[in-house]
């Protein structure tokens, strides 16, 4: 009413105060409507998705939260309590889930090598960290420390690693897998990419060998069938094994990834680079590998997420990740029946890893993003 | 100069002639030099391994590592558990990464004598059943023409399926599964009419049902599944180390030595049979290359095979199986200790 009693009012040339837009062109009821309902497919999809919504989230929250029990010796107590979600389990085996079979009294380790890690990481992830380049000597020397914290020996009593699991074996494999296999990734990239043929030869032959296999069959070969071919009564490691082999599987993922990466470079800037004098390595170093890298940014962390979630493979060769925990605890006869619990507490954590993992990701793609920005 | 290059190429030689016949020396001198014994047991199975809250592994096939652990090093906790899918199990034994195979391993033809295993006893007469929701009013395995069954893949009782109704020649629709909690998560789900597997098994999956009186486990059952323990071929000393403890815990029950009265019968006992058991008489364990006491130590460690049934998996405890054909040979079973002697 106000408004047409404005319109009809007469005002001096350019005095008239500016109008509210009409109802639906703008705000939120704007983007809803040319969003949700801009047209008779999305009207039908909205309704369709609201629907699937309205049925399943609510059922999931009574089932995961409303009717929950979260305390309790047993399945039995959970049910006694609540027909939803027995939380119980995970809390009683939580430690369990954690470390795995981590002595107790030895479990301040694991601890400290988790702060220490990421203590490590915050220099590598994050340029304006104060003190850098002392705290990049300490991410150096990382992986030792942590090795010697989680293993013992020299004043730590010894921890033999078959007594790792859950999480914290996830994590072992996850970050030693990541963290070398893009050094690794990288050479084979450039062995690839070289002019010598005997290292162009090895690093194609590599590549196709693992890109040719399943993990599964790799981790097989390192759980059992390595045993036939080392002279009899060598005892290496089974966890280091592992690591050994998921590792050289994610750099020949990481290698073509990178090699996508180079290709994109132009010649120009090789040219350019050697016009300049400069050696094969501080061309690679200073011109093609930083662009080459940051290009390639997306496929590194898929390679990463992916080896961070194919570390619950472990699980059959015997090794016990949060998910073979689960389902070793879950044989007691106490807590059986609770898979689903279990799978979604692990989701949980996974989900968590990764989606940091790709956040940051887009972080980095951000902040490197200069010059191609589209 | 040359001469140093001989000695030393000749040194190697002999190290490496050397090497082999050590490693080759038996499993009982390599469990007993390592102070430990590596058993391969199940990655969790109700009853037989599982972990507790601790971390610490327990069940039926636990107890029976921790027997021979404590023959063999006198330390029942001087076990290194290695969990194992069925996939990787004969892999992990013949490649020398465990001693001995205590993963309800049913003991057949072609695992003996293919898969090159040496099958020593048997600790669980098992056999296959189906598990069948009571409203469906069958009463027979036989009237399960064109039935829905979820199986675990990798195991033998895949191939008694296909042989049962192969000779009854009826049909049926395999929903192929890899663990049994997934298969008791689909049964329940209705996914498939009927679930089959080791009857221990169906017994200990309806226990964790929420309604078990809804469920029945049909009579049939199809198949035999000695599960036992197993070694790998050609080490006969190691072989009769594992069979002689085994069968120990079943004449310990038979004589009534228990975890408990262990000690008391080796002193007191006036049944020959029992002294030479326990060590008291004769020298019974000088003979297997092991301590006079190796019976003992084993009951002590871990209770005759009667207190492991009862506490792992007997009428008593959730999985609630009753002795049947676990029961002593004198009850009607087929639990039958070899005199020792």
């Amino acid at each position: 009413m106000d408004d047409t009693a404005a319109a009809t009012q007469k005002y001096p040339p350019g005095k008239h105060p500016s109008l509210p837009p009409p109802g639906l062109s703008t705000g939120p009821l704007l983007w809803i409507k040319e969003n949700l309902f801009g047209s008779v497919t999305n009207a039908v999809l909205t309704v369709l998705a609201a629907w699937l919504l309205w049925v399943t989230i609510p059922p999931l929250l009574q089932w995961a939260f409303l009717d929950a029990a979260f305390t309790g010796e047993s399945r039995k107590d959970c049910q006694a309590q609540s027909p939803g979600a027995c939380w119980a389990f995970i809390q009683n085996r939580f430690e369990l889930f954690v470390y795995g079979f981590y002595p107790v009294t030895e479990r301040w380790r694991p601890n400290l090598a988790a702060v220490l890690l990421v203590v490590a990481l915050l220099p590598v992830l994050w340029d304006n960290v104060p003190q850098r380049a002392k705290l990049l000597i300490f991410t150096c020397a990382y992986p030792f420390v942590a090795g010697w914290l989680l293993i013992g020996g020299l004043g730590l009593k010894p921890v033999t690693t078959d007594q790792f699991g859950g999480f914290l074996l996830t994590l072992v494999i996850g970050v030693t897998g990541i963290s070398f296999s893009l050094p690794l990734g990288v050479l084979l990239a450039l062995g690839r990419q070289s002019k010598m043929p005997v290292l162009r030869t090895l690093s194609i032959a590599f590549i196709e060998f693992i890109r040719g296999v399943p993990l599964i069959t790799l981790l097989f070969v390192a759980s059992a069938m390595l045993s036939y071919f080392l002279p009899p009564g060598t005892d290496f490691n089974l966890l280091v094994r592992v690591l050994i082999m998921v590792t050289l599987f994610a750099s020949g993922y990481m290698a073509e990834v990178v090699r996508g990466g180079l290709q994109a470079i132009p010649k120009g800037q090789y040219e350019a680079a050697q016009s300049m004098g400069i050696g094969y390595w501080k061309m690679m170093r200073l011109v093609v590998l930083p662009q080459a890298l940051k290009i390639s940014i997306p496929g590194i962390v898929n390679t990463f997420i992916s080896l961070y979630k194919d570390t619950t493979l472990v699980i059959i060769i015997g090794l016990l990740d949060p998910l073979g925990i689960g389902k070793a605890s879950l044989a007691d006869a106490k807590w059986q029946g609770l898979s689903t619990e279990v799978y979604i507490f692990v989701a949980v954590f996974f989900f968590i890893s990764c989606f940091g993992m790709s956040r940051y990701a887009l972080y980095l793609e951000r902040k490197l993003d200069t010059g191609y920005r589209r | 100069m040359r001469k140093t290059a001989i000695t030393f190429v000749a040194a190697i030689a002999a190290a490496s002639a050397v090497a082999p016949m050590a490693a080759e020396a038996g499993t009982l001198d390599d469990v007993k030099a390592r102070k430990e014994l590596n058993c391969i047991t199940n990655t969790g199975l109700a009853g037989f391994s599982y972990t507790d809250k601790a971390g610490k592994w327990q069940g039926f096939d636990a107890d029976h590592c921790r027997a021979l652990a404590a023959a063999v090093v006198g330390d029942g906790n001087k076990v290194k558990f290695i969990p194992a899918t069925g996939k990787t199990r004969f892999t992990l034994l013949n490649s020398k990464e465990g001693d001995v195979l205590f993963r309800n391993t049913t003991w057949t033809y072609v695992r003996d004598v293919d898969v090159k295993l040496s099958f020593v006893g048997v600790n669980y007469y098992d056999g296959q059943g189906f598990i069948i929701r009571k409203s469906a009013g069958i009463k027979s395995a036989k009237q399960l023409n064109g039935a829905t069954v979820c199986i675990q893949t990798g195991t033998t009782t895949e191939l008694n399926l296909a042989d049962f109704f192969r000779a009854n020649k009826i049909k049926y629709e395999p929903v192929p599964i890899e663990t049994n909690d997934e298969a008791r998560t689909a049964y329940l789900a209705q996914r498939c009419d009927t679930y089959t597997t080791d009857a221990s098994g169906l017994a200990a999956t309806r226990a964790t049902f929420d309604k078990p009186a809804d469920h029945v486990i049909l009579p049939e059952i199809i198949s035999k599944e000695p599960l036992g323990p197993a070694v790998r071929h050609g080490d006969d000393q190691w072989a009769d180390v594992v069979r002689w403890v085994t069968y120990a815990l079943v004449a310990a029950e038979e004589y009534g030595v228990t975890k408990g009265n262990a000690d008391e019968m080796a002193k007191k006992s006036a049944n020959p049979e029992v002294k030479r058991l326990l060590g008291t008489e004769g020298n019974l364990g000088g003979m297997l290359g092991l301590d006079k006491d190796w019976a003992l130590k084993a009951i002590k460690a871990a209770g005759n095979y009667g207190e492991i049934f009862e506490r792992n998996i007997g009428p008593k405890t959730n999985i609630g199986l009753e002795r049947g054909l676990n029961a002593q040979w004198f009850n009607g079973g087929l639990q039958y200790a070899p005199p020792f002697r």
